[in-house]
């Protein structure tokens, strides 16, 4: 079982040229559990995944791995506990699954150490778990959306860190695939126990997966918890602006949001 | 080897490389070699006084004694040597940049390296009277390294940071003002403008060992510094975003690569002129057999480099015997073909 390791920001605020994206922004990752953060558009969720994963510096806060700031402990060695999936990742033309997937040793390795067998291990075990033993060989730019993003995933696992940070790994999937990757991700967090930290825009998505659910508004968390306790009807129309009604997912029991939107409100009252 | 792929793990050894993926790689540099060996051989052999084997031999052993046909064979040796220092150094330097911009496009003449030591180098010739390698080495590097430092501060202003796109706009702006640059010194100073148009059109011919000697170190360094960054532009490859995410330092693999760009097309320049085309195309066709990974990808485009300026050299040669075609000239006319038929063949690949 993995060492559980500690990810918080304490007052975090990081602006891009003169606006400051997020506020004073204090939160503490659950170990071990599979967090999301939700929000509107331009909330700014991203940065804050973004942030915690070292991408951004922070204008004022810091962000604490184990205890310690971030910023201070080298990239290196943070890059063998915290992995990190932005959400379009590039991968080069023509480069092959297995290739794609060995970069994710890159913090294991250096220049003179050659590949050695703990290296092999991590990729055949990230490309097992993610069911893409069988496309090693294969061109990534040949692969559908789906294939693509497990093996984007099996990257990031071979990088073998106890926490995953994903900005909104299910992009452009359709439904199918959406829930493919959570499940996936699922798995990895109750055989694993690596802790995983998720941006997702699907309410309901995000609230059936997550153990934790963060939900930020205008650069500032406003409420978290588990997400029975967070998605009410008060929270999603002060989040997102949006009349909705909450009901028990008829699949999971998690909450279910059905936004109203103008033109259905008689449906909703005939009910 | 079918058998062996099956039964070890899919991933293979070493980098996770198919055993189809190795063979091709040993394919290529067979290949390459043997070509490399042909060409040496017959640019010993073609000039404007075709020699017989006999006298080839004769001229590298004995250099300095002989026939007329000894001779040439003697003056043919820098020569064929200079065409491959200079078409390693440009296809590596190619290769990298492709790397740190992360653009297909990318090379030392797109991102204003070769047109900043151009400038530099017309500038020592028309105000400093500089007239040899020694000299032109060093002018070269301080225009190649400020004309990168340049593109790179240009294309790093805004928010996202240099981006390849980015990169690109401002190397070919940068190469841009800098020809123009170069033409208003040569318009000033019509005395330096015979001399500089030789070195201009980039040519190998007037090789000897004694010229090339200062220009060693500089492309020695470069090639040197290309290996060591290998492993960086790798995850370079995947994105700012997920190669911060693997503790690489982008902007430091970014320096490393670039210097030694600025090293090995500067050294280049500074030996037989900006030679266009063999930094742009050599990489692309090195990565038919490597893939993208850089390890393969740096060596392979040294090889490749060196047999296309040296096939370009000895083509100019025999194609207008008894002058030669200047080899700056012959790369862009053997180099576009090929360009064209790769980009059909195998669409170049987007990096």
């Amino acid at each position: 079982m993995t060492v559980n390791r500690s990810l918080a920001t304490d007052a975090l605020s990081v602006g891009y040229d003169d606006r400051l994206v997020l506020e004073d922004l204090s939160l503490t990752i659950p170990a071990g559990r599979i967090s999301v953060i939700v929000g509107a558009n331009a909330c700014g969720k991203s940065t804050l995944l973004r942030s915690m994963a070292r991408l951004l510096p922070p204008r004022s806060g810091r962000v604490l791995l184990d205890g310690r700031s971030i910023a201070e402990q080298p990239t290196r060695e943070v890059a063998k506990v915290l992995g990190l999936l932005p959400q379009t990742p590039v991968a080069p033309d023509g480069i092959a699954v297995a290739d794609l997937v060995a970069r994710g040793r890159y913090p294991h390795r250096s220049f003179l150490r050659p590949w050695t067998t703990d290296d092999e291990q991590a990729v055949t075990s990230a490309l097992r778990m993610t069911d893409v033993l069988e496309l090693a060989d294969r061109p990534v730019d040949e692969l559908s959306g789906g294939q693509r993003q497990r093996v984007w995933i099996a990257m990031a696992l071979a990088q073998g860190t106890d926490v995953l940070l994903l900005d909104e790994p299910t992009t452009f999937l359709d439904v199918t695939h959406q829930v493919e990757v959570l499940d996936l991700l699922t798995d990895l967090n109750r055989q694993s126990g690596t802790t995983i930290v998720m941006v997702l825009h699907d309410l309901n998505l995000a609230a059936r997966y997550a153990d934790e659910l963060f939900a930020v508004k205008d650069g500032r968390l406003h409420s978290h918890g588990a997400p029975a306790d967070v998605v009410t009807e008060a929270t999603v129309r002060e989040v997102f602006g949006m009349e909705s009604r909450v009901v028990p997912d008829a699949v999971s029991g998690t909450p279910l949001v059905l936004p109203i939107g103008r033109h259905h409100s008689g449906a909703q009252r005939a009910v | 080897m079918i058998a062996e792929q099956t039964t070890s793990t899919p991933a293979g050894s070493r980098g996770a490389r198919p055993a189809l993926h190795r063979r091709r790689l040993l394919t290529g540099l067979v290949l390459g070699l043997a070509a490399l060996l042909v060409l040496a051989l017959l640019s010993l052999v073609f000039g404007s006084r075709v020699v017989s084997w006999t006298e080839v031999v004769g001229g590298i052993l004995d250099p300095a004694a002989g026939d007329f046909g000894q001779q040439a064979v003697a003056t043919r040796v820098p020569r064929t040597a200079l065409a491959l220092l200079v078409g390693a150094a440009l296809g590596v330097s190619g290769a990298v940049m492709q790397g740190i911009t992360r653009n297909p496009l990318a090379d030392p003449g797109l991102l204003g390296v070769n047109a900043g030591s151009a400038l530099a180098v017309v500038i020592g010739i028309a105000f400093f009277a500089i007239s040899s390698t020694s000299q032109y080495i060093w002018f070269a590097l301080v225009g190649a390294a400020g004309a990168a430092l340049l593109v790179y501060a240009v294309g790093s202003l805004g928010r996202a940071g240099a981006t390849p796109l980015k990169l690109a706009v401002a190397g070919a702006a940068t190469s841009a003002a800098l020809v123009s640059l170069v033409s208003a010194v040569l318009l000033v100073r019509t005395d330096v403008f015979n001399v500089f148009r030789f070195w201009q059109v980039g040519g190998v011919g007037g090789a000897d060992f004694g010229e090339m000697a200062p220009v060693l170190p500089f492309l020695a360094l470069g090639v040197l510094l290309a290996l060591l960054s290998a492993p960086g532009l790798d995850v370079l490859a995947l994105g700012d975003d997920v190669a911060r995410g693997l503790g690489g330092r982008v902007g430091g693999a970014r320096v490393l690569a670039g210097l030694a760009a600025v090293l090995l097309s500067a050294g280049a320049v500074a030996v037989a002129g900006p030679i266009g085309f063999v930094g742009l195309v050599v990489p692309h066709a090195a990565r038919v057999f490597t893939g993208p990974g850089h390890r393969w990808l740096l060596p392979y485009s040294a090889l490749l480099g060196a047999v296309l300026l040296l096939g370009a050299d000895v083509l100019g040669r025999v194609i207008s015997r008894p002058t030669d075609i200047p080899v700056g000239i012959m790369t862009a006319v053997v180099g576009a073909p090929f360009f064209i038929w790769l980009i059909r063949r195998a669409k170049v690949r987007e990096l």
